[in-house]
């Protein structure tokens, strides 16, 4: 069993949803209140990685992190060294890859939460943030444990993305489907299956227990 | 702050000028085109009323900033809440206004009581503004709606008409200065509905906050309404004391929409063996009981003008109750129908045929005498 892929694609995974509970539930509140007419196109954007297979993705992300773009050279300057095959690229890459699996479940449940119920909360003086944090947060914990938990699982299982921009650095960026993808390719099935089995079962447990979670009535009390 | 609370307390005792005069075009022709000028007196009621689909929840909703006016101007008080030609928009957060809904649409994640007071600002000066009320307003409030003890149930566990009372209180909680009520009671059982009426005037009253109440059911208007708008096909057509208007509509498409009636204000003086006795000024009505009303309480006597029968001279013993000795004022030919203008202590009309007008030769006037059953006789007590 490899060990340090696993703690490598666990923390990859972490890290990647953390980033993505900062950036996704701004940009899934933006997605659902906002007025702009060319709202679509950022909503598109953020559904690609669904359709787009992610050697492609993951092409883009090297170029735009790599040595020839703005981006690129301006991380090398400042951290000494470049951005593609280091674990950060991987965070990147992986932020962009899961970001549908975030965005889309907060903006379906920010939507669902009743538009009357904003109206009572601004008409009792509460602002348009303050009614987010205080009614929308709360009545959208299915959605945001539903995007998190996907989020995490979806970036534990990524591999073309991580083979694109991380290639295969054991320790950091080797994450468990890279180190499967070897062992078969070494002919070490024992290993392979191992892993495997591994990952079927954590990503299993962690599906069971969201879904019995959004069961349970407590997450969001109905009248 | 001091200059504030001083503001706010010499409010509550004058009348507050409501203004709106907004335009609102939807798509398919329909259009909103609002007109009121009306002064809100502390604790008393403007009742929008008129027929669903005619607009009065779209002004309600521009009042309350939920919803912008493709043109026009909203002030209240000294404030001005919209005015697009100057680019002026107030968010509902800032116009310290009350609404409640057809549905109570209270915050499901919360208990009652955060329910209540969450628009209630920590520290806020609820306690000195509240006029003629203790040290703790909000628990007042609950008090006074009969909802203290529910404090920590869910808004799953009410039923509708403790929702809407909890409804009612949170929006009074932060003190607002005009309370706005998009048909409060429409979804309620008819006894729910009747008490939380009598309940939301005496707190207004209380509160000294002038309310706003959109409407379709005319005996609502009449049991809590100070002042009426009609508002016909996105029209306001009609704004005056709720007796006036009621009793003389500007126009037949406003009385068709009131309900063609004569409405009486009255005191109740008596009542036996299943007759209520009440005084129009100096003439008494008998009104069936059909509930029991107290003697000396508020009401409105209605008549329809096809239940008054005239006579010219005595028919002798009859079960009709009320015999009025009337004066012919005028003769209006409605078709085959005759509208024949009364004076019997007060404006009082009777619809009657041609031929009848014929036969007893009513001419402007004559003297005749009104008849009306007890039981065409129909009370609205006043809350």
């Amino acid at each position: 069993m490899d060990w340090t892929a696993l703690w490598l694609s666990a923390r990859l995974a972490s890290a990647t949803t953390l980033v993505l509970i900062a950036i996704g539930v701004p940009l899934a509140y933006w997605v659902v209140f906002s007025r702009a007419r060319w709202k679509f196109l950022v909503e598109a954007v953020v559904a690609l990685p669904l359709v787009l297979p992610p050697t492609v993705l993951g092409f883009y992300v090297l170029i735009a992190i790599g040595p020839l773009s703005p981006i690129g050279r301006a991380y090398a300057r400042i951290a000494g060294h470049g951005l593609p095959f280091t674990f950060q690229g991987l965070l990147i890459a992986s932020v962009l890859y899961s970001m549908p699996f975030a965005v889309q479940p907060f903006a379906a449940e920010f939507a669902s939460v009743d538009r009357r119920l904003l109206e009572a909360s601004w008409s009792l003086g509460v602002s348009r943030l303050g009614t987010f944090r205080r009614v929308v947060i709360p009545l959208s914990v299915r959605g945001l444990v539903t995007g998190i938990v996907l989020s995490f699982a979806h970036t534990l299982g990524e591999f073309g993305v991580v083979l694109m921009v991380g290639g295969n650095l054991p320790g950091v960026t080797r994450t468990v489907s890279i180190s499967i993808y070897d062992s078969v390719q070494s002919l070490d099935y024992a290993a392979a299956s191992q892993t495997s089995l591994l990952l079927l079962i954590v990503s299993f447990v962690i599906l069971a227990c969201t879904y019995s979670l959004q069961r349970s009535v407590w997450l969001k009390p109905r009248h | 702050m001091a200059e504030t609370a001083a503001l706010t307390a010499g409010e509550r005792r004058s009348a507050l000028r409501l203004r709106v005069a907004t335009e609102r075009r939807f798509p398919g022709g329909l259009a909103v085109i609002a007109s009121l000028d009306v002064a809100l007196a502390p604790g008393s009621m403007l009742v929008l009323f008129g027929p669903s689909g005619a607009g009065k929840t779209t002004i309600l909703r521009q009042i309350a900033g939920l919803e912008r006016p493709d043109a026009g101007t909203i002030g209240f008080g000294a404030d001005v809440w919209c005015d697009t030609a100057r680019q002026l928009w107030q968010p509902p957060q800032f116009r310290r206004i009350g609404v409640v809904f057809q549905e109570p649409t209270l915050f499901p994640h919360l208990t009652v009581r955060d329910n209540i007071r969450y628009g209630v600002r920590s520290g806020s000066d609820r306690g000195r503004t509240g006029v003629g009320i203790g040290s703790d307003p909000v628990a007042e409030i609950e008090t006074m709606l009969g909802i203290g003890d529910l404090g920590h149930r869910y808004p799953r566990a009410l039923s509708g008409g403790e929702a809407q009372r909890v409804a009612l209180a949170r929006a009074l909680a932060p003190d607002p200065r005009l309370l706005l009520l998009d048909e409060p009671f429409a979804s309620l059982d008819a006894p729910t509905r009747l008490r939380l009426r009598r309940e939301v005037r005496a707190l207004l009253q209380t509160l000294g906050a002038p309310a706003i109440l959109v409407t379709h059911d005319r005996s609502e208007a009449l049991a809590i309404g100070d002042t009426v708008a009609v508002v016909i096909g996105g029209r306001v057509r009609q704004v005056g004391p709720v007796s006036d208007v009621f009793s003389r509509p500007a126009d037949a498409e406003i009385a068709a929409a009131l309900g063609i009636e004569a409405v009486l204000p009255a005191r109740v003086v008596g009542s036996s063996g299943g007759v209520i006795e009440v005084a129009v000024g100096d003439v008494i009505l008998h009104a069936a009981e059909r509930e029991p009303i107290a003697p000396g309480s508020s009401v409105y006597a209605c008549l329809r003008a096809e239940d008054v029968t005239l006579e010219t001279r005595s028919a002798g013993q009859v079960s009709t109750r009320n015999h009025l000795v009337a004066r012919v004022v005028s003769i209006a030919s409605e078709g085959p129908i005759e509208r024949v203008s009364l004076d019997c202590g007060f404006a009082l009309d009777a619809l009657i045929t041609r031929r009848s007008r014929e036969e007893l030769a009513l001419a402007p006037g004559a003297t005749v005498t009104a008849a009306i059953k007890a039981t065409s006789v129909h009370l609205v007590p006043r809350f």
